[in-house]
């Protein structure tokens, strides 16, 4: 029963992302054509309340419910990986509408076709699995 | 059944082009939806995280990596939106 506070968290994430309709294809398209401050907000906000969560973690050496130390790895130094990477990303977020967890979603919203572009990208990830040695990082 | 009944969800949130079962049982929108999932699953693992993970939380921590990563998700997306969606519609 201790797994319950991680599933009232996802139902509240869930509730979140489709009431802001940042589950919405329509929503995704009028941020890249720049016609709608709606997702620049969302996000924006994330990321003020982000920034400040972090700070006061770090400033207060706040622990998680574990009672354990929360700690910041840098990432890798790299442009390659992300700058490649975040333009296939991209590529896929405009054309399907979605990223990761607004799939999932939709699924349950009720649009049922959204689960192929999810099937499709667990397909992905394994794809990268395999050629990963391959690629420049 | 109310699941996959198309008229019973919000026409202003997803475009019937994509998502209606017309479109899924049709090999060019069957394509698209796999492409475009494909690309968010291999593109996120390469990049080392999506929008949650380099936009929200890496930005939060100041991570310079995932400003290239965000970059990078928007010219993907602008590329996409821009100069591919007007050749498949």
């Amino acid at each position: 029963m201790k797994f319950i506070k991680f599933l009232l968290l996802g139902i509240v994430f869930g509730i979140v992302m489709a009431k802001s309709e940042a589950i919405s294809w329509f929503r995704i398209q009028e941020m890249f054509r720049f016609q709608a401050f709606h997702m620049y907000g969302i996000i924006g906000t994330a990321v003020v309340l982000g920034v400040t969560g972090v700070a006061l973690i770090k400033k207060f050496k706040i622990r998680d419910f574990h009672g354990n130390p929360i700690l910041f790895y840098p990432k890798d130094k790299s442009i390659i990986r992300y700058l490649v990477g975040g333009t296939i990303f991209g590529l896929g977020w405009a054309l399907s509408g979605a990223c990761p967890g607004p799939m999932v979603v939709n699924i349950g919203y009720g649009f049922l076709s959204m689960g192929i572009v999810f099937l499709f990208a667990i397909v992905g990830t394994y794809l990268y699995g395999v050629i990963k040695e391959k690629l420049p990082h | 059944m109310i699941w996959v009944n198309w008229a019973l969800l919000p026409a202003s949130l997803q475009p019937a082009e994509l998502f209606s079962m017309d479109a899924v049982f049709s090999i060019k929108g069957f394509l698209v939806l796999a492409f475009g999932g494909l690309m968010v699953g291999f593109g996120s693992r390469y990049a080392g995280g999506c929008t949650s993970g380099h936009a929200i939380s890496g930005l939060s921590d100041l991570q310079l990596p995932s400003l290239i990563a965000v970059i990078g998700f928007f010219i993907g997306g602008l590329a996409m939106t821009f100069f591919i969606l007007p050749l498949i519609f």
